[in-house]
C-alpha cells in the first residue's frame, strides 16, 4: 500500500491503496464519488468515465497513483449552485431513461463542448461514439448537446463574449 | 473501507415520510388511529435509521387496508406506496400521477415508493409492459378510495353533506361557500383511514370508490418530467451499486471455462495471500473470492487457480452451425399451433407460392452495468439491495433457496441498470444473499463484463419456415408457419432451483420448464392457416451459459420479424402496396371490429400518413436509377402487444459498397389507449424502437462448441452513437372508435414499439435494393453478401 494524492473537484485527498488500483474504485469507495459507475472494466462502454485537466478518460482503466492533474466527475460539474450547462440540457431534453450510463454521457459530452464548443451533427456522433447507452437514448443525447451548445454560445452572448461562430461548421 | 453509512435513499424517504420518529413498519401495525404524538424533535438519524429500518421480521403490507397503498401527512402532503419498479421509463412517474389525479393532490405534493418488500404491498415488481395497462387500476382505486373517506370525513366536519362539497389541492371546500374548507392534513394528517379494501387479488384490489371519468382527469394527460432525472444528471441518486455497509465485502465469481466442465480442485494458496484475500467459497462448481476491497476481490477471482475436468461431450454446437442444428433435431415439444381452413386447396388453387426461411440467433441483454447486490445478515435475517425488477419474487425466492422464514427476507429495491426482462440481476442477488449467509457479513457482488456477456439469460435463437400462397385476386389466401426455438429449460424469474448458483450446486428440478416457441397473433384475414412453434434442446441443458430467459417482449421481435418480412414478401409478390395490402388484410380480418379492427386501421393509416407514404409496390421500381452506391428505401411492420397497437415506418439508406445500413427516419405510430404521460411516453417508445434496432443491426451471442466467445462489446455489438437517427417520430393515436368514452383504458408501452423494428427495417432494406434480408442481425458484411448475390 502507498499513499496517493488525488484532486478531486477541488479538493485534496490522500489515500492509502496499492499501487495499481483503478481510479475509478478509488472514486467510488473511498471517496464516496458515484458519478463514475462500473460498466466494463475495459474501456469500452464510458460509464467510468471523469474528466482530468479538461480530457475525459475511463478510471476504470486509469491507475489512480498515474494521475497527477485536477479530476471532475459527475458531481463536480456545477458550479455556485448552478448546474452545468450539459446537465441543464439533459434535464431539458428529458434523456435519462435508467441513467446507469449517463455519467459517461454527460462528462464526455462536457469535453467535446470544451475543446469544440459547436459541433456538427456528425462531429457529435463521432465525439460520442465509444459511449454506450443499452436503453438507446442516444437521440435525445444528440439533441441534448446541440441545446447545451445553443444555449452555452446565447449566454456568452448576453455576457458580452465573442458569439460562437454559428454554422461555421454547418 | 469506508466506515461512512450511505443509508439507501428509497428507504430513508420511506422511513422519513411517514413521520421523523417512527418508522414505516410501525406505522402500519399501529392500531390506534394517532401515530404522530411523539415529537418531531426526536428525529433519528443515520446509524440510528438504519437500525429501525433493520429491526425485522419483515411481513408483507397487506393490500386490503388502504393505509398499505396511501399516506397523508401533517404538512398536507401525501406518500404512495406502489409494488412495482421503474427501469426508467417513468412508470413511477405515471403511477404518481394517477394516484394524484385521483386523489384530487397537486402532483408535487406527492411522492412515490416502489418495490421494497416490507414497506409496498406486492404487485410483483416490473415486467410484460403491463405497469400501467394492469397495475395502474388498483392505485387508481385506491387513491379514489382515500378521496371518497376524506370528503365523508369534511361532510362531517363541515356539516355538509358530500354533493355539496369539491375536492382540489388536497383541500375541500363547500361548493357554494369557498370560505369554508379543510385540508386533508386536517382531517387525517399523519393517522391511519383503517379502511379495508376488498379484492380476491392485488390486481382487484378496491374500495367503494368509483375511478373517475377520463373527462374529469386533470393530472393524467400531462407530460410531467420525469421526477427521477434530475437526481440521475446531477450525480446524487442513490443506486443499488452504490450502497456501503459497515464491514462488508466484496466478491466476484469464477465460472466454468468451458460450458458442463466440473470442478476438480482448487488452490487456495494462489490467492491467499494477496492483499485484502478473506475466503474462497465453494459448492461443487459454484465459486467465488471474497476480499476486503472490490479490485482485490477482481484480481483474485483472475488469479484463482482452479482445476476443472472438461465435459464428455460438447455442450453445444458453434454458433456457426447453429442453424442446421436446429432444423435437423427432433424438437422437444410443440408449444403452439393454430389451423384454420384448407391449407392445401388454397395452395392447389393459388395463383403464386412464394417460400422463405428466416434466422435469428441468440441475443443478450447485456445490461450496461452488470449484476449486482448487497447482502445483509445482519441480525439472523437477510436484506438485499438489488435494481431485480421483480423484487418481491427474488425476496421469496432467496428465502427457500437459503431456507429462511420469509418474513426475515427482505429486498430493497434501488436504481439500477436497464432491465428489460429475466437478468442476472435475479441470479447475483441469490448468489450475495448465499455468501453473505456463509460469512456472516455484507456481502456485495457484481459479475465482471465477460461474465455479464456470456452468462446472463438469452433470448431464444429461431428458425422460420413459411409458405403463403396469393390467389386470383392477389390477396393472401395461405400460411404455412413452422417455427423452431432454442428454449428448453427455459429459466423464469427467481426460481431457488434455476437460478444460475443453484444450477452449479447441482440443484435440479425433476420436470426442466419445456420451454416456448411463438406463432404470432394472426391480426390479418389469412383464412387457411397451418402454423406451429417448436421448441429444440441444446446437449446441456443446466449449468450452460446458453441459458434462455425473458428478454424484452419474449419471442416479439423473433416471430414479428419473420412474419411481418413474410407479409411484405407476399405483397410484393402480389405487386401491392405494402400498407394497402396490410390495411386490405386488416379490414377483412376476423378481429373484433369494433376495438381492435379500427384501432388497427387507425394506426397503421395514422404511420403512413404521418411519414407521407406514397402508394407503390416494393422494391422501388426506381431504385437503380442515379448509380450512387447510396439506395434508400422505406418499410413498414405493424402488430399488437397486449392491448397496445404499433405501426412502424423505418427509412434507410443502404451503401451498396459496403453493405452499411442507416436507419434514417423512423415514425410509430402507437395506441395504448388513455395516454398518461405523453412526454414520458414518448421517450419510451423511442427507446424501444432504437433498442430493436440495435438488434436489428448487431446484436447476435457467438460461441464455439466450448463457450460463449461473445464476452464484451466488442464481441457482442450494440447501436452507438453513429447509428442514431437523423429523426425519431411517434405518433400518438387514439384509434377507438369511441374514442372520448370516459373509461378509456390505459394500455402499455415499452415492449410494443420493439417488437415490430426488425421487420421494419428489413422491409425498408428489400424496399431499397430488392434483397430480403433473412438473417438477423444485419451486420454490413452480411448485407453485402446478400446484395452481391442478389446482383
Amino acid at each position: 500500500m502507498s499513499l496517493v494524492t488525488l484532486r478531486v473537484n477541488g479538493q485534496s485527498h490522500e489515500v492509502d491503496i496499492e499501487p495499481g488500483t483503478p481510479l475509478l474504485y478509488v472514486l467510488r469507495n473511498d471517496l464516496n464519488l458515484s458519478g463514475p459507475r462500473f460498466g466494463c472494466g475495459l474501456a469500452q462502454c464510458g460509464a467510468c468515465t471523469v474528466i482530468v485537466d479538461g480530457v475525459a478518460i475511463r478510471s476504470c482503466v486509469t491507475p489512480a497513483a498515474s494521475v497527477s492533474g485536477e479530476i471532475t466527475t459527475l458531481e463536480g460539474l456545477s458550479r455556485d449552485g448552478q448546474l452545468d450547462p450539459v446537465q441543464q440540457a439533459w434535464i431539458a431534453e428529458q434523456v435519462p431513461q435508467c441513467g446507469y450510463c449517463q455519467n459517461g454521457q454527460i462528462m464526455t459530452a462536457r469535453a467535446l463542448l470544451d475543446s469544440n464548443p459547436n459541433p456538427t451533427d456528425a462531429e457529435i456522433r463521432e465525439g460520442m461514439q465509444g459511449v454506450l447507452c443499452r436503453c438507446m437514448t442516444y437521440y435525445r443525447i444528440q439533441k441534448a448537446i446541440k441545446r447545451a451548445s445553443r444555449e452555452t454560445a446565447a449566454a456568452s452572448f448576453r455576457d458580452g463574449d465573442t458569439p460562437a461562430s454559428e454554422g461555421a461548421k454547418a | 473501507m469506508s466506515d461512512k453509512l450511505i443509508l439507501p435513499r428509497a428507504v430513508e424517504a420511506a422511513i422519513r415520510s411517514v413521520n421523523p420518529a417512527t418508522t414505516r413498519r410501525d406505522f402500519l401495525k399501529s392500531s390506534g388511529a394517532l401515530v404522530l404524538t411523539l415529537s418531531a424533535g426526536a428525529a433519528p438519524v443515520g446509524k440510528a435509521l438504519a437500525q429501525a429500518a433493520a429491526a425485522g421480521p419483515y411481513t408483507d403490507p397487506d393490500y386490503l387496508e388502504l393505509d398499505t397503498w396511501i399516506v397523508i401527512h401533517p404538512d398536507n402532503t401525501a406518500t404512495f406506496y406502489v409494488g412495482k419498479t421503474d427501469g426508467g421509463q417513468g412508470t413511477g412517474t405515471a403511477f404518481r400521477q394517477m394516484m394524484c389525479d385521483e386523489l384530487d393532490i397537486a402532483y408535487d405534493n406527492a411522492k412515490l415508493v416502489m418495490g421494497t418488500t416490507d414497506i409496498t404491498p406486492d404487485q410483483g415488481g416490473s415486467g410484460g409492459s403491463d405497469g400501467i395497462e394492469r397495475d395502474g387500476w388498483p392505485m387508481r382505486r385506491t387513491a379514489a378510495e382515500a378521496r371518497r373517506v376524506l370528503l365523508e370525513l369534511a361532510s362531517e366536519r363541515l356539516d355538509t353533506p358530500v354533493t355539496g362539497l369539491t375536492a382540489r389541492d388536497a383541500t375541500i371546500s363547500v361548493t357554494a361557500d369557498p370560505s369554508r374548507s379543510v385540508t386533508y392534513a386536517e382531517l387525517i394528517g399523519g393517522r391511519r383511514f383503517d379502511i379495508a379494501l376488498s379484492g380476491d387479488n392485488i390486481n382487484q384490489t378496491t374500495g367503494i370508490a368509483k375511478v373517475k371519468p377520463v373527462q374529469d382527469l386533470r393530472v393524467i394527460g400531462q407530460s410531467i418530467p420525469r421526477y427521477d432525472i434530475p437526481g440521475k444528471v446531477e450525480g446524487t441518486n442513490s443506486w443499488a451499486v452504490d450502497v456501503k455497509l459497515p464491514g462488508m465485502v466484496h466478491a466476484r465469481n469464477v465460472k466454468p471455462p468451458i460450458a458442463g466442465a466440473t470442478l476438480r480442485s482448487i488452490d487456495e494458496s494462489s490467492v491467499s495471500d494477496m492483499p485484502g484475500f478473506v475466503a474462497v467459497v465453494n459448492r461443487r462448481n459454484y465459486v467465488a473470492v471474497v476480499c476486503e476491497r472490490e479490485e482485490q476481490a477482481i484480481d483474485a477471482a483472475r488469479q484463482l487457480v482452479v482445476d476443472w475436468t472438461p465435459p464428455a461431450e460438447a455442450p453445444f454446437p458453434a454458433s456457426d452451425d447453429l442453424f442446421d442444428y436446429i432444423r435437423d433435431t427432433a424438437p422437444t415439444s410443440v408449444s403452439d399451433t393454430d389451423d384454420a381452413g384448407d391449407p392445401d386447396t388454397a395452395f392447389a388453387r393459388a395463383a403464386r407460392v412464394v417460400e422463405a426461411e428466416f434466422e435469428v440467433p441468440y441475443q443478450g441483454h447485456t445490461a450496461i452495468g452488470p449484476a449486482h447486490a448487497l447482502a445483509d445478515p445482519s441480525d439472523g435475517q437477510m436484506t438485499i439491495y438489488s435494481n431485480d425488477m421483480k423484487s418481491y419474487g427474488l425476496r421469496n425466492g432467496v428465502a427457500a433457496f437459503l431456507d429462511m422464514p420469509r418474513d426475515r427476507v427482505r429486498v430493497v429495491y434501488m436504481d439500477g441498470p436497464q432491465m428489460y426482462g429475466r437478468t442476472a440481476a435475479d441470479d447475483v442477488g441469490f448468489e450475495a444473499a448465499f455468501l453473505a449467509k456463509e460469512l456472516g457479513r455484507p456481502v456485495r457482488v457484481q459479475w465482471m463484463r465477460d461474465e455479464e456477456t456470456a452468462w446472463d439469460t438469452k433470448g431464444p435463437a429461431y428458425t422460420f419456415k413459411m409458405r403463403g400462397a396469393i390467389d386470383g385476386d392477389g390477396r393472401m389466401s395461405a400460411l404455412e408457419y413452422d417455427a423452431r426455438a432454442i428454449d428448453y429449460n427455459h429459466v423464469n424469474y427467481n426460481e431457488p432451483d434455476t437460478v444460475l448458483i443453484a444450477q452449479l450446486m447441482g440443484i435440479r428440478r425433476e420436470n426442466p420448464d419445456p420451454g416456448e416457441a411463438k406463432i404470432p397473433q394472426t391480426q390479418y384475414a389469412i383464412p387457411n392457416r397451418k402454423m406451429a412453434a417448436s421448441v429444440i434442446s441444446l446437449p446441456l441443458a443446466w449449468e450452460t451459459p446458453l441459458r434462455t430467459g425473458n428478454l424484452r417482449d419474449p419471442d416479439g421481435p423473433q416471430v414479428t420479424f419473420a412474419y411481418e418480412s413474410f407479409v411484405d414478401e407476399m405483397a410484393a409478390a402480389a405487386g401491392a402496396d405494402p400498407v394497402e395490402f396490410r390495411l386490405d388484410m386488416i379490414e377483412r380480418s376476423d378481429e373484433d371490429p369494433r376495438l381492435r379492427r379500427a384501432r388497427s386501421l387507425a394506426t397503421v393509416r395514422a404511420a403512413a400518413e404521418h411519414y407521407g407514404w406514397d402508394s407503390r409496390p416494393s422494391p422501388n421500381p426506381r431504385m437503380l436509377e442515379g448509380g450512387g452506391p447510396i439506395a434508400t428505401g422505406r418499410g413498414i411492420a405493424f402488430t399488437h402487444r397486449n392491448g397496445t397497437v404499433v405501426a412502424t415506418i423505418a427509412e434507410v439508406e443502404v451503401n451498396r459498397e459496403t453493405g452499411g445500413i442507416w436507419v434514417k427516419r423512423l415514425v410509430c405510430a402507437h395506441d395504448c389507449g388513455l395516454v398518461v404521460n405523453p412526454l414520458g411516453l414518448t421517450q419510451t417508445v423511442e427507446c424501444g424502437m432504437l433498442h430493436g434496432l440495435s438488434r436489428a443491426l448487431w446484436e447476435e451471442v457467438q460461441f464455439d462448441a466450448e463457450k460463449v466467445t461473445s464476452v464484451d462489446w466488442a464481441t457482442h455489438p450494440s447501436l452507438r452513437h453513429a447509428d442514431t437517427p437523423e429523426s425519431v417520430e411517434v405518433v400518438i393515436v387514439n384509434g377507438d372508435p369511441n374514442p372520448d368514452r370516459p373509461d378509456l383504458p390505459h394500455y402499455g408501452a415499452g415492449e410494443a414499439s420493439h417488437k415490430p423494428m426488425i421487420a421494419a427495417v428489413a422491409n425498408a432494406v428489400h424496399d431499397a435494393t430488392g434483397v430480403r434480408l433473412r438473417r438477423v442481425p444485419f451486420r454490413r458484411e452480411r448485407v453485402l453478401e446478400a446484395l452481391r448475390a442478389y446482383s
